[in-house]
C-alpha cells in the first residue's frame, strides 16, 4: 500500500464529507465492480438528480386541472432548458426504478439480506415502495390523457379491496373520481411527503451498511486487505457516476418526454393503460379475479419480502452470485421455466373457453379466481419440489428459484402487457398496435 | 435499617425495566395508528363551505321530445348516456365503467356499451354481457318536470342488474 501513502491528501472539507459517507478503509474485494455494480450509488445519486431537477420544474408548474397542461407546455416550449429538464426528470425517474429493482436483485443473488442485514434489506424495500409510489404520483402531474386514465385505472384498482379499499381511494384522490383534490394530493405527496421519508430511510440505509461491516464479501474473503477509501473507493465511485451522468444527458437529449393532448374525463383513450410499472398487475388482472390480482398476490409477495430475512438458513453461501455453481445451475433452469410458462399460460387463459360463461353458477372468484391460482401455484410449487430434490439444493437455492420464477413470471406479463396489447387490450403483435 | 438482598433488587429494577420498555413501544404503536388515521383523513375532501348542503345537484339533461324511443344518447359533461326505451321510459347510465373507472362507448352495430379498457361489454340496459366488469353500469335517478329530463349528478347507484324500477317514465 505504498502508492496510498505518496498519494497527495485532498483539501480538508473535501475529504471531510467523503470520510461521513463512507468509511476511512474498505475491503480490497468489495472494490470489484462485478460484485455490486454499483448499483446502490447509482441509485443514490439518482435521488439526488430528482430532487434538484424537481426543484427547478417546481418553479413552473402549477397544479391544478385548469393549469396544469399549460404550465407543462410553458417549461416544454417557453423556457431555456426546459424541455431538457423535464426529460432529465423523466428519464431518471424511469432509470431510478429500474436501478431501485436490479439493486435489490443484487442484493438477493448475493445472499446479503440475512442477518445482521436485514434492516438493511426491509428497509430497502420500503424504499423500492416509496420510488415506485414516487414515480406513479409524478405520472399524473402533466395532466394529459395518458396521466389521466394511467391514474384513474391504477386507483380503481384500490376498490377490489375488501372493507378499506374504498376508503384509500378516497382518501388517495381526495373525493370519487380523479379531479382537482386528486392532482393536489398527488403533487403535495410527490413533491413532499414521499421525497421526505426517502430522504431519511435512506440515511438509516446507508448507516446499517456501515454497521454490517460495509459491502457483502464472500466467506473465503472475510480476511481481505483493507485499502483507503481516498482514492481506491471515490475514484471508482466518480467513474460510475461520470458514465451515468453521460448516459442520462444522452438520453434526455435524444428522446422527449411524453405528452399526449390536454387530459379529458369523458373519453378514455383506447387501449387505456396504467404506468408501465404496473401493466404486469393490468395483464394479471386480465386472468384473474381482481382480489386475486389486487389483494392476494401483492400481499403474499410483499409479506413474503419482509419475511426473507428472518426464515432460517443453514449454510454460508454469501457474497457469490447466485450463491454456488448448483444455485447457478436451478436459477437457470428456473428463468426457462418461467420463460416458457408464463406465455403458455398467458395463450392457454385468452383461447381456451372462459370459465366464467361455461359454468355462470358458480361465482366468479371460485372459477376465476380460486381455481387458476391454485393451478398455478400447485404448478411453480410441484416444480420447485422437483428441482430440489433433482438438484438437492438447500433452502436459500430453493428460495433463490423462487424468485427468479416470480421475477421473470412478472416480467413477461409485463412485456405483454406494454408490448402485446392494443386495442379493447386484445393479444396482437406490437406492429398491429 | 434492614438490608435488602442486592438480588432480590436487581430483579425488581429489570422488571420495572421490561413493563416500562413494552409500555413504550405500545405507545409508539398507538401514536403512529392515530398519525396513519389522521394523515389519510386530512386527504380526504374537506366539507366545503361555499356550497350548501341540501340542495340536490339536479342538472338537466335535455327536452322528453330530444330523446327518440330506443335511442341512446351521450351527455359528456355530466357523463351520462341517457337511455330511451323503446316503451317510452328513461334510463340514465353512468359511462364509467364498473371495472375501472374507464369511460365506456355506445356502439351501435352491436347494441353495445364496450369498455376501450378490457374490453367489458354491456348491453343497452347496462348489464353485463362480457367480464372482467363484476357489475352492471350504475345508474342515476331520472325525475321528469315539464318536459324537461334531468338527474341528480350527487346520486351515483350501484346495482347488480337491472330492474324495473330504475326507469322513469314521462307522464
Amino acid at each position: 500500500m505504498n502508492e496510498v501513502s505518496d498519494y497527495k491528501k485532498p483539501a480538508k472539507p473535501y475529504y471531510n464529507l467523503i470520510l461521513h459517507l463512507h468509511p476511512r478503509k474498505v475491503k480490497l474485494q468489495t472494490l470489484r465492480f462485478t460484485l455490486t455494480f454499483g448499483l446502490g450509488g447509482m441509485a443514490a445519486l439518482l435521488v439526488v438528480i430528482q430532487v434538484f431537477t424537481g426543484l427547478l420544474l417546481k418553479f413552473h408548474y402549477e397544479p391544478s386541472p385548469e393549469n396544469a397542461y399549460d404550465s407543462i407546455l410553458t417549461i416544454r416550449d417557453g423556457l431555456l432548458f426546459g424541455k431538457m429538464v423535464r426529460n432529465i426528470h423523466h428519464w431518471s425517474a424511469i432509470l431510478l426504478l429500474w436501478i431501485t429493482f436490479l439493486h435489490m436483485l443484487r442484493v438477493f443473488f448475493t445472499g446479503a439480506y440475512r442477518k445482521p442485514r436485514h434492516a438493511t434489506w426491509i428497509f430497502g424495500m420500503v424504499l423500492l415502495v416509496l420510488v415506485v409510489l414516487s414515480n406513479f404520483t409524478g405520472y399524473l402531474l402533466p395532466w394529459d390523457q395518458l396521466s389521466y386514465w394511467a391514474v384513474t385505472i391504477s386507483t380503481s384498482l384500490l376498490e377490489y379491496i375488501p372493507l378499506i379499499g374504498h376508503g384509500i381511494k378516497a382518501s388517495l384522490l381526495g373525493g370519487q373520481e380523479v379531479g382537482s383534490a386528486t392532482l393536489t394530493n398527488f403533487f403535495n405527496l410527490h413533491t413532499g411527503i414521499i421525497p421526505l421519508s426517502m430522504i431519511v430511510l435512506m440515511g438509516y440505509h446507508f448507516w446499517r451498511i456501515r454497521k454490517a461491516g460495509g459491502v457483502i464479501v464472500a466467506e473465503k474473503d472475510k480476511e481481505s486487505p483493507l485499502v483507503d477509501t481516498q482514492p481506491h473507493l471515490v475514484a471508482r465511485e466518480l467513474v460510475v457516476a461520470l458514465v451515468l451522468l453521460a448516459v442520462l444527458l444522452l438520453t434526455s437529449s435524444l428522446f422527449d418526454a411524453p405528452l399526449r393532448e390536454r387530459a379529458n374525463p369523458a373519453y378514455s383513450p383506447n387501449p387505456a393503460k396504467a404506468p408501465w410499472y404496473f401493466m404486469g398487475l393490468q395483464e394479471l388482472l386480465i386472468h384473474f379475479h381482481p382480489f386475486f390480482t389486487v389483494v392476494v398476490i401483492p400481499l403474499a409477495i410483499l409479506l413474503g419480502g419482509f419475511w426473507l430475512p428472518y426464515i432460517r438458513l443453514n449454510d454460508s453461501n454469501y457474497g457469490i452470485w447466485f450463491l454456488t455453481g448448483k444455485g447457478k445451475k436451478s436459477a437457470l433452469y428456473s428463468l426457462v421455466a418461467a420463460l416458457v410458462a408464463t406465455p403458455v399460460f398467458i395463450l392457454a387463459s385468452e383461447f381456451l373457453p372462459d370459465p366464467e360463461k361455461l359454468i355462470p353458477v358458480i361465482p366468479s372468484i371460485i372459477t376465476m379466481g380460486i381455481i387458476p391460482f391454485t393451478l398455478v401455484a400447485g404448478s411453480v410449487y410441484f416444480f420447485l419440489k422437483i428441482l430440489h430434490k433433482k438438484l438437492t439444493l438447500n433452502r436459500s437455492e430453493t428460495i433463490q428459484s423462487l424468485l427468479i420464477v416470480l421475477v421473470c413470471s412478472y416480467v413477461v406479463l409485463t412485456l405483454t402487457g406494454i408490448f402485446f396489447r392494443g386495442e379493447g387490450m386484445n393479444l396482437m403483435w406490437p406492429w398491429q398496435i | 435499617m434492614k438490608k435488602t438482598p442486592p438480588d432480590i433488587n436487581l430483579n425488581k429494577k429489570s422488571e420495572r425495566r421490561e413493563f416500562l420498555k413494552t409500555a413504550w413501544k405500545i405507545l409508539g404503536l398507538v401514536a403512529a395508528t392515530e398519525l396513519v388515521f389522521l394523515t389519510f383523513n386530512l386527504l380526504r375532501p374537506g366539507k366545503d363551505q361555499k356550497k350548501s348542503k341540501t340542495a340536490a345537484n339536479l342538472k338537466i339533461i335535455g327536452n322528453v321530445e330530444d330523446f327518440l324511443p330506443g335511442s341512446v344518447t351521450p351527455d359528456r359533461v355530466n357523463k351520462v348516456y341517457m337511455v330511451r326505451q323503446k316503451d317510452g321510459g328513461f334510463l340514465a347510465l353512468s359511462l364509467i365503467c364498473s371495472h375501472l373507472g374507464c369511460s365506456v362507448l355506445w356502439n351501435e352495430e352491436k347494441k353495445q356499451f364496450i369498455c376501450p379498457c378490457h374490453s367489458s361489454a354491456f348491453d343497452r340496459l347496462g348489464n353485463v354481457i362480457n367480464s372482467p366488469a363484476p357489475r352492471a353500469l350504475d345508474y342515476y335517478p331520472v325525475t321528469i318536470e315539464g318536459g324537461k329530463v334531468k338527474i341528480d349528478t350527487g346520486q351515483k347507484i350501484k346495482r347488480k342488474k337491472f330492474d324495473k324500477n330504475q326507469v322513469t317514465y314521462a307522464i
